[in-house]
């Protein structure tokens, strides 16, 4: 299940990345959006998968009886899943305003911090 | 390891405190502050002469504390002939500069800080001259460099000064990195780090295949530093620097750090055919080049700083003839003319300060009005011409001694030594006549005579070249004599006196004279000759930093253009080829690409089934022509994540993942509805195969990365903890929440408060407009008071 699983992961990263690598501004975000998953599955797929059983123990027991789910990625994913839904909601906001303010989605004519015709530097000393 | 002395440690450090004091003692006492800031360097100067018994009767002063013993660093000094009147120059010279810095930048407005840094210099050059450990040696002497830029750079509001101070500390860096890394040749050869200890280990180091490395090496510190050719330009543009700086950095003393380190190695590496081509060469053609160009100057500074280039010239040369005399001639010369050049740059000073120019074609008639100044200036010039009853003459005398030999190449050296020295007598005598004779010309400033504090330098100066030439005796015990022998590495006498032998030297000395006044006689044509031979070459190591310096700022900004073009889009592709090179390249190039995993058996119907919904979402995403098309295939794949999570026993990711998934949606389709966003992929074809290359690589490389790791044995002792822990220690059921509350509670709150950030990010993103003004927040504010609103 697991190769499944990698496929799965693979495909997830190739297409945040082809999505990164367009020059609009919207694509890059819904790859941002993506990224999140595939990490996510990458962490969870890392920690082996075991179906249906979750890591909680029952009420008479002090510790787990029999086989459940790994606890420990999930607890890694469950603080990543929220901080990439706030980094996403800034960078969704970041987009917009920035259009608002460029009038452009298209990430080659935002060169405020790069202008295309930027002096050359001093010669002199 | 020789006991610790605190008066040498306190000397030593005297200079640097008195740099921290000087700013207030000008604040409070204007350059009267002088006189109080000379006894610094005045207690140094009497430190250091207590020493003279001791090392004039041939033992050396060693000295210090371990510093980094584990790696056998020491702070520690060495004083020994050499040392000592190096040291006795620096602290003696460096009081008349504080007395004439006071008189020659009165009223200055930074003189605090000019004095600041003439003691922070002084300080290292101190350091510099009596360091036992070679890496005391390398900082001290690389401090040297920083405060020589701070100085020429002091007028720093004119570019010539920054160009200057610049080329200065560029061409002796670079020499100090050379330094460095010859002394740690030399630390390979011999294996020891001091120099107390080096001079002993001559034939060790000569025999070594590294020998001509560390000379070279070393030679490339000691030949920027001392300004030789072809290194020499950056001195004569130091004299941008005030002229006490002049007197006493570039003339006295810093640029003599490089016959210093020569002087010094001479035990361990001379006497070889290596340093005795080497030396004499470079020294030689300085020597002819530095005279042949001050010949052409007119300025009385630059005169002077080309006179310097050929004299240490003439040092290096002398140091590096290897024959009897020779060396002792170098010392002479060097003591010689550290008084003499010191008085001249001095000089050259008042006359400018008092008359207000420096083009010697401009000055005449000055003797009434400055006979002080012309007194001390008619001295000098004997010095440097080698006249008696100076000492000059006596160093001329055995500089003559050293090199007249009935062989071809020192009867070719000795013709060098009377071109330098005829030329060097001319501009000498040139800078004592000319301003001072002749018919009175009017001047920028009406003359008068220097006040005290500018005059009692040049003139105890001028005045040292004579006591030390009738006294000659007493002086070359205490002074000459050690200094010989802590050259040559053995124990030498100077015997040279004011009174003349009848014989070759003597007769050279008449040659010089002779030749020089053919030229003085013809100065002028001689100097629109060189001018127009200058002219006709057109190019000069000068300009060549120049082409350096601008290529160098052109190169980089070619690299830029090339490394940060500005687009975003370049910026990723290249981040994300690393990141597949980084995870494909190590797998294939040790061979441990994962083995093709067989169809998982187990696999169940409605598994295979999310799977597919998730593959069919990214697809969607991909090929989305239209907003919502778009919105909806990425809530597919984000809703088949979660339904991965439910499925695979992990129901509080899905939770979250469902409530996530539907915000991101909500607020994507919100801010998408606001935009007027194309989405349709508007990347050419060619564009799109090299994008979707670069991202299936690295999808590539996270799928066989992740199946390598999964092929192993899973280690659970982790979790293991977590699970064996949750109940009985944390009192929780639910293993994952208690290791997010408990087990990893601060980075749960950690998290938290990148949340709330993140969400204060988003609040002013969304509120603050541009032509926002303080205020304009309370008026879009509902909960703000109503009489605010207008």
């Amino acid at each position: 299940m697991e190769a499944l699983f990698s496929v799965l992961v693979g495909a997830l990263f190739a297409v945040s990345i082809y999505l990164f690598l367009s020059k609009h501004i919207i694509r890059v975000l819904m790859g941002v959006a993506i990224l999140g998953n595939a990490v996510n599955l990458l962490i969870f797929t890392n920690g082996r998968l075991l179906r249906e059983v979750p890591p909680v123990i029952a009420a008479d027991e002090y510790t787990l009886q029999q086989a459940a789910a790994n606890p420990l990625p999930q607890a890694l994913i469950l603080t990543a899943i929220v901080i990439s839904f706030s980094f996403f909601a800034f960078l969704l906001v970041l987009g917009y305003r920035a259009f608002q303010e460029l009038e452009t989605d298209d990430t080659d004519e935002m060169r405020v911090a790069e202008p295309a015709d930027e002096e050359a530097p001093p010669l002199g000393y | 390891m020789a006991a610790l002395d605190g008066m040498t440690i306190i000397a030593l450090g005297l200079p640097f405190i008195a740099a921290l004091v000087a700013p207030a003692l000008v604040r409070r006492l204007g350059h009267n502050a002088a006189w109080v800031l000379a006894l610094f360097p005045f207690f140094v100067f009497v430190r250091f002469l207590e020493f003279l018994p001791e090392v004039s009767a041939g033992s050396a002063i060693t000295g210090g504390f371990q510093w980094v013993p584990s790696y056998n660093v020491s702070f520690s000094w060495f004083i020994d002939g050499l040392s000592l009147i190096f040291a006795l120059l620096i602290s003696g010279i460096g009081t008349l500069i504080v007395f004439y810095t006071g008189g020659y930048l009165k009223g200055h407005a930074q003189l605090g800080r000019f004095y600041s840094f003439i003691f922070l210099f002084m300080g290292a050059m101190l350091g510099l001259v009596i360091s036992d450990s070679f890496l005391m040696l390398f900082v001290y002497w690389e401090l040297t460099s920083i405060t020589s830029f701070l100085l020429i750079g002091f007028d720093h509001g004119r570019e010539a000064s920054r160009r200057s101070a610049l080329q200065a500390l560029v061409v002796t860096g670079l020499g100090g990195l050379s330094l460095m890394a010859g002394l740690l040749v030399v630390w390979n050869i011999t294996g020891v780090t001091q120099l107390s200890l080096l001079v002993n280990l001559g034939d060790e180091v000569r025999a070594s295949p590294f020998y001509l490395m560390a000379l070279i090496l070393l030679l490339g510190g000691a030949f920027t530093k001392s300004a030789q050719f072809p290194f020499h330009f950056w001195l004569p543009n130091a004299m941008e620097a005030p002229t006490p700086v002049s007197a006493y950095l570039h003339s006295a003393t810093m640029v003599k750090a490089g016959v210093y380190l020569v002087m010094r190695m001479n035990p361990a590496f001379g006497d070889t055919v290596a340093w005795e081509t080497i030396l004499p060469v470079f020294g030689g053609t300085t020597l002819i080049v530095g005279s042949l160009l001050a010949i052409r100057q007119t300025d009385l500074k630059l005169m002077l700083a080309y006179t310097t280039v050929s004299s240490l010239g003439l040092m290096v040369m002398m140091t590096g003839f290897g024959s009897e005399h020779a060396a002792a001639a170098g010392v002479l010369y060097l003591i010689a003319h550290s008084m003499f050049k010191g008085a001249f740059f001095m000089l050259a000073g008042n006359i400018d300060h008092e008359a207000g120019t420096r083009d010697i074609t401009k000055l005449g008639g000055l003797r009434k009005l400055m006979p002080i100044s012309f007194l001390a200036a008619m001295a000098a010039a004997f010095s440097m011409g080698g006249l008696p009853p100076f000492f000059g003459f006596l160093s001329k005398e055995e500089i003559y001694y050293g090199l007249w030999h009935a062989d071809p190449w020192s009867i070719f050296m000795t013709v060098v030594a009377i071109v330098g020295n005829g030329l060097m007598f001319v501009v000498g005598f040139a800078i004592a006549i000319k301003p001072f004779l002749g018919r009175e010309v009017k001047t920028p400033k009406h003359a008068h005579e220097a006040p005290l504090l500018m005059w009692i330098g040049p003139a105890t100066l001028a005045t040292g070249g004579l006591l030390a030439a009738v006294f000659s005796p007493i002086f070359h015990q205490y002074v000459s004599s050690p200094m010989v022998s802590a050259v040559s590495g053995e124990a030498e006498e100077v015997t040279i006196s004011l009174v003349p032998h009848i014989g070759m030297p003597l007769l050279l000395s008449l040659v010089t004279i002779v030749f020089a006044v053919l030229v003085y006689l013809k100065v002028d044509s001689a100097r629109s000759a060189i001018a127009a031979t200058l002219t006709a070459i057109g190019w000069g190591p000068d300009k060549g930093f120049d082409q350096f310096v601008s290529g160098m700022v052109r190169l980089s900004r070619r690299v830029t253009k090339i490394a940060q073009p500005g687009q975003l889009d370049i910026y990723m592709t290249v981040t994300f080829a690393a990141v597949a090179v980084t995870l494909l390249a190590p797998m294939i190039i040790f061979d441990e690409l994962p083995a093709m995993p067989a169809w998982p058996a187990d696999a169940e119907i409605h598994e295979l089934a999310v799977i597919l919904i998730a593959f069919i979402g990214l697809g969607a995403v991909i090929a989305a022509k239209d907003r919502l098309t778009a919105i909806v295939s990425l809530g597919i794949q984000g809703f088949a994540v979660a339904l991965i999570f439910m499925l695979f026993g992990a129901p509080d990711l899905s939770f979250t993942q469902f409530m996530v998934e539907t915000l991101s949606v909500v607020i994507l389709a919100l801010v998408m509805t606001r935009l007027r966003l194309t989405l349709s992929d508007h990347r050419p074809t060619g564009q799109k195969i090299g994008d979707a290359t670069v991202a299936i690589a690295c999808g590539a490389g996270f799928m066989l990365y992740l199946l390598a790791v999964t092929e192993v044995p899973f280690r659970s002792y982790l979790s293991d903890f977590f699970i064996a822990y949750s109940k009985v220690i944390a009192h929780g059921a639910n293993v994952v929440n208690v290791i997010i509350v408990d087990f990893r509670g601060t980075d749960t709150l950690g998290e938290i408060a990148v949340v709330m950030v993140t969400g204060l990010a988003i609040l002013s993103l969304i509120r603050v407009r541009p032509g926002w003004k303080p205020g304009m927040l309370a008026e879009n504010d509902p909960d703000a008071p109503t009489e605010e609103k207008k």
